[in-house]
Order: structure tokens, then sequence, then C-alpha cells
């Protein structure tokens, strides 16, 4: 009888060796979605492919895969700020709305403002409400020891009732026959496009965010102390490194950043503040950043592929009736295989008894 | 008399609405007290609720309903155990990817069922107990899922102070390197505390789908499983104090939609926050006064295997 035991590795497995585990991570989850396909009596095989064709294949379907990817980049870099720390800020979804909050009240309150004082004041107000709302738990466990993980959920529902509140109410437009937005930005408060794509400058605004996060971690102190804490706080207080400080910064960046895609979502996106901005990009991003393993340029990659997936159900939603929970579905598994995956990374698996 | 006229209709909607709540609550209890964290409770509960609503559906027994629903959140929660007790994921992220593929599993298999109803629980008043005054109205005029949630907590408290295997479930959860030096079988213990904690789970969904209300609709959880995951540092980790914050929990819903029914001035949205910033309000008073640390102290950290 073959027994199969579990083994330390001298060394950490290869970087082939990891993208082989991610690989086959990916595959596992799409199989095993395309068994849910036909377990509703979809057609599996055609089923992934118009998933995958409307993703990436067609000039139009790539646009939108990287319209989509810009918040998810955007909120996913700022998760992964506080993962580095293990801070588990499951926020994002909240702050992105705090940001879209706080750049509509600007748009809404100067509007004749130009474009170039406008924009700013605009990614302030948003930068200042989202980190202002990722700064509340970061406080709290720092003095009371507050879990984090309840508090930033938690307060994701109160942003997003919160946002709900205003456009039904206070900021709600009157000519818009009582659906739930407010009145459409001025010219001045809007994003615009890239060229003649479809993309808008939002995406500018990923990469230099990007490299910046990058460089954080890479020349700052303070970016090395999140790091030392993050792989070690017992040894990193002895060093007396300031790791409640350190908590409290990375909750106001991480937020900061959601809440910069909440801007570009409201700004850029549909040019005004309304409930169907809210469509999960914040859990997505967890997901992005896990799969990425928290490096930026990774983030950037698993951003496209998985806006693509989004845009790819959108798709198989129209053409074969696929409910739209699918992606949801689709999202749990490739992150529950890519973290079974991980085992391997210091295990192997060997055959024969002990 | 006018006030308790209105109280007691409140309170008995308390029982109602914390019920569900309490269900998942003593779920994570049993999970965490393993040494286990499992955030996916939303996850678990949801499909309980959807496998509870199908299978009382088609079998018209709303009995078998609720025992599907047990085995299903079992099932959900086995996939937190194999992630985290065989391939050694991170606890909290396994968790939360259970809840994103829960919520997507139960809108993805339920959309055909949005809106259709299934045979449920019906109120039961239990002879001569519920003609006590106030209490009787209050605790004895409901179904039958809460009367057995009344037996739950009595039981686990035995269970975890004068068992063998409840103490062996303990020890798992504080010290996992003496647990197996005494020559327990941490795993076999987690694998319990992950499958019991998610029939529990399942439990509460069904609570929701089978008797709160008898019909399938999309998000039926609504957050109720991560408030279940607060409640469980509320409690401190015991079961008695558990039923107290789901009580809690329960008077604030139903006064939420009592309040919405009176038609107050107050906006839907700023109503439906209660809950929500009641969760962060009770979380923030318990790490206040906290005395002693009752976390189970290997509480999300795996068990590495043996070499």
């Amino acid at each position: 009888m073959f027994h199969i035991r579990i083994t330390k590795r001298q060394e950490p497995l290869s970087v082939g060796g990891s993208c082989l585990v991610l690989l086959s991570a990916l595959i596992l989850s799409l199989l095993l979605s395309g068994l849910l396909l036909f377990l509703r009596g979809t057609p599996p095989v055609d089923g992934i492919v118009t998933l995958f064709q409307g993703a990436f294949g067609s000039r139009w379907a790539i646009e939108d895969s990287i319209l989509k990817a810009i918040p998810i980049f955007l909120c996913s870099l700022g998760v992964a700020i506080a993962f580095r720390l293990q801070i588990w800020n499951i926020g994002a979804e909240g702050q992105f709305a705090l940001g879209a909050i706080g750049a509509t009240w600007v748009a809404l309150s100067f509007p004749q403002w130009p474009k170039i004082a406008l924009l700013p004041a605009m990614v302030l107000a948003a930068a200042v409400a989202g980190g202002g709302w990722g700064m509340i738990p970061a406080i709290l466990r720092q003095r009371l020891k507050t879990n984090e993980i309840i508090v930033t959920l938690m307060m994701n529902y109160i942003a997003i009732l919160f946002l709900e509140y205003l456009v039904y109410g206070v900021w709600k437009d009157p000519t818009s026959f009582g659906f739930p937005m407010t009145p459409e930005f001025s010219e001045q408060a809007i994003v615009g496009k890239i060229g003649t794509t479809s993309i808008n400058w939002g995406l500018a605004h990923c990469l230099i965010l990007g490299v910046l996060v990058w460089g954080f971690f890479k020349f700052t102190r303070t970016g090395f102390e999140v790091k030392a804490c993050g792989d070690n706080v017992r040894a990193a207080r002895y060093a007396g490194l300031p790791y409640d400080r350190l908590v409290v910064l990375v909750m106001v960046l991480s937020g900061a950043l959601a809440g910069w895609a909440g801007f570009l979502e409201a700004s850029a996106t549909v040019n005004r503040l309304q409930p169907s901005i809210m469509v999960g990009y914040g859990y997505t991003a967890i997901v992005v950043a896990w799969l990425a393993r928290l490096h930026p340029l990774s983030i950037g990659i698993a951003s496209f592929l998985l806006a693509g997936l989004r845009v790819g159900v959108e798709n198989i939603q129209l053409d074969l009736q696929v409910p739209a929970a699918f992606g949801g579905i689709i999202e749990g598994l490739i992150l529950l295989t890519v973290l079974a995956g991980g085992l391997f990374t210091h295990y192997r698996l060997v055959r024969g008894k002990k | 008399m006018e006030i308790i006229t209105i109280i007691i209709p409140l309170l008995a909607a308390a029982v109602q609405s914390g019920t569900p709540i309490l269900y998942a609550t003593l779920g994570e209890i049993i999970t965490e007290k393993s040494g286990v964290l499992n955030l996916g409770v939303e996850g678990a509960m949801i499909i309980g609720a959807l496998a509870g609503f199908i299978v009382s559906r088609y079998t018209g027994s709303p009995v078998l309903g609720f025992f599907a629903a047990g085995i299903a959140g079992s099932f959900a929660t086995s996939i937190h155990g194999v992630v985290c007790l065989w391939f050694q994921g991170n606890q909290v992220v396994s968790g939360l990817a259970l809840t994103i593929l829960g919520a997507g599993l139960a809108n993805y298999l339920g959309t055909s069922y949005v809106g259709l109803s299934a045979p449920g629980f019906s109120p039961v008043a239990v002879p001569l107990l519920s003609s006590i005054p106030v209490l009787g109205p209050i605790f004895f005029k409901h179904d039958i899922l809460v009367y057995i949630s009344y037996c739950i907590p009595p039981v686990m408290c035995l269970f975890f102070t004068s068992t063998r295997f409840g103490l062996g479930l303990r020890a798992a959860g504080e010290y996992p390197a003496a647990a197996t030096a005494a020559g327990l079988n941490v795993l076999a213990y987690r694998w319990f505390g992950i499958l019991a904690g998610g029939f529990l789970m399942g439990l509460g969904g069904a609570y929701l789908s089978l008797a709160y209300t008898h019909l399938w609709t999309t998000n039926l959880t609504g957050g109720r499983g991560w408030i279940a995951v607060a409640l469980v540092i509320f409690a401190f980790w015991r079961p008695g104090r558990a039923v107290l914050g789901a009580y809690l929990f329960g008077s604030v819903m139903a006064l939420q939609l009592r309040l919405q029914a009176l038609g107050t001035q107050l906006p839907s949205s700023i109503l439906l926050m209660l809950p929500y910033v009641l969760t962060v309000f009770v979380l923030v008073m318990s790490s206040w006064r906290k005395k002693t640390n009752e976390e189970p102290a290997a509480l999300g950290v795996n068990v590495e295997p043996a070499d």
C-alpha cells in the first residue's frame, strides 16, 4: 500500500515550481467551476470558452477588463500594504465607498473650479475620507486591541448604507425620476479617457501609485519596518520598532488607496455617485492581493485577470444565462486552491512509509 | 399596561431574530475552542439556508430540511478544514474565501428559487410554560427550533467542562503541542470542531429560510455570520454569554423592523445600520472591559505536520 506523507523542504520551492503550483491551482478551480456549470445544465467547455472570449477576446473586451482592473488594483495595493504588517484589512469595500463619497462632496460643492484644482481636491478628499475610515479600526486596535477583521467588515456595511442614505436623500438628483443617484458631475470633475480608447487616465494613476508602493517597501526605512514587523512582531518590538504607529500608518495608506479607487469610479466611470458602483471590488482586491503574494507588479497582473473574470462572467450571463454569482464562486475557488497550494512552498509530499 | 403590551411582543421577536445568530455563534465557539478560526460562518450559514430550503421544498418535510442544512453547513466548513488542516493554509484568508464561495454558491444554485416558498416551522406554544406571565409569551410561544436552541448552551458547557472529549478539544485549542505529547490527536479534535461548528452554522441558516421567513431570497443571511464571529469575542468563548449577545442583537433587529413598520422619520438606510454599528460598539466594549484573556491560546495557528 502506498502511504503519502508530508516532509519539510530543505529550501523553499523554486520560482518555476511556484508558478507550476499556481497554474495547477487555477486550472483546478476552473475545472470545479466547469463542473458547477454542468450541474446547472450549461455546457461547461462552452461556458469557460465564452467566459474567456468575453474577458480577453476582443479589443473592447480587453479595454473593459482594464477598466475594471483599475479600482481592483488600487484597492488591492492598499490591502497588500496592510497584509504585509499582518493587519487584516477587510474594509477596502467601505473605504472605497467613503472615497467616492468624499470626491463627490467636492465635485458637487465646487463644480465651477478649474479642472487643475478640482481633480486634485477630489483626490485629496477621497484619500482623506478613505484613509480616515481605515484609521478608525486601526486606532481601536492600537488602543483596545479590538479585532480589526470584524470592525473593518462591519464598517463596510455601514459605509454602503451611508452612501445609499446620501443618494436616496440629501444628494439625490431632483431630475433623476426617482433613481438613486446624484446629479452628473461638471465637466471639470471628470477624469478623461486616454486617446480614442474607453480606458480612463486612472490607469496612469495606477502605474504611478504602484511604483510608489513598490519603492516604499524597497527603499524607505518605514517600508522596511513594516516588513520587519509583519515577519515577526515580537522580535521587531524588542528591536524598538514602533509597531503601534505602523498599524495606524498602514491602515491610513490602505484606506487612502481604496478611497482613490472610489474617486476614479465615481469621476471617470459613472460621472456621478450611485449605489451601483459598489460591486465588491474591495473583496476581489483581497483575492488579488493574496494571489499576487502582496507584490505590486503581480498585483497588476492578477487585477487584470480577475477583472477579466468579472467581464467574462457578464458575458456568459448574457449568452448562456448563467447567474452573476458564478463570479464569486470562481473567485472563492481560486483563493482556496491557491491557499492550499501554498503548502508546497515549504513542504513536499513523499511516497512510502515513515 | 400600555408599555407591557408593546414590549412583550418586541422581546418575543427579539428571541426569534436572535436565534439564527445564536446557532451560528455557538457553532463558531466550538470551532474556535479547538483552535481553528473560521471566518466563513456567513458562507456556511447561507449554504445551510439554501440546502434546508431546497430539501424542505422537495420532500415537504422541514425536519429533513433542517438536518440537511446542518450537513450542508458541515460540508461547507469541511472545505476550510481541508485547506487549513491538511494544506496549512492561512486560516483568516481561507475563512474569507469560504464566505465568498458560500455566497456565490448559494446565490448561483438558488437563482431559480428566489421568491418561492417552502414548508417551514410554525410556532407551537409549550403547554404550561407558555402561560407564565411575561416570560411565557416571550420565550415559550415559538417554533421548535427556538426550543432546541435553548438546550444547546447547557449541553455545550457540560461538554467543555465535564467530558474527556471536550477537554481534549480545548487542549487542541490551547496548547496543541502539549496535547500531542499527551497522546491526543489534535487534528482529529480540530476536524470535530470544524464539522460540529459547521453543523450549527448550517442550522442557523436553516432557521432563516425555514422559520424566520419561509422564502428564499438572495443574500438571506445579510451579515449575520459576521455578527456571530464578533459575538464569540463578546461572549468570551462562553456559550451562556452567547445567548445574551444573540438576544441583544435580536432585540435591535426586532426594534429596527418595528420602527420601519411604524414609519419613523429616520431613513431606512440609517435604521439598517443599527446592527452593524452595535457590533462595532459591542466589540469595543468587550475589549475595553477585558480582564482576562479567554481566547484559546492557539487560535488561528496551524499545527505543522510532524516529520
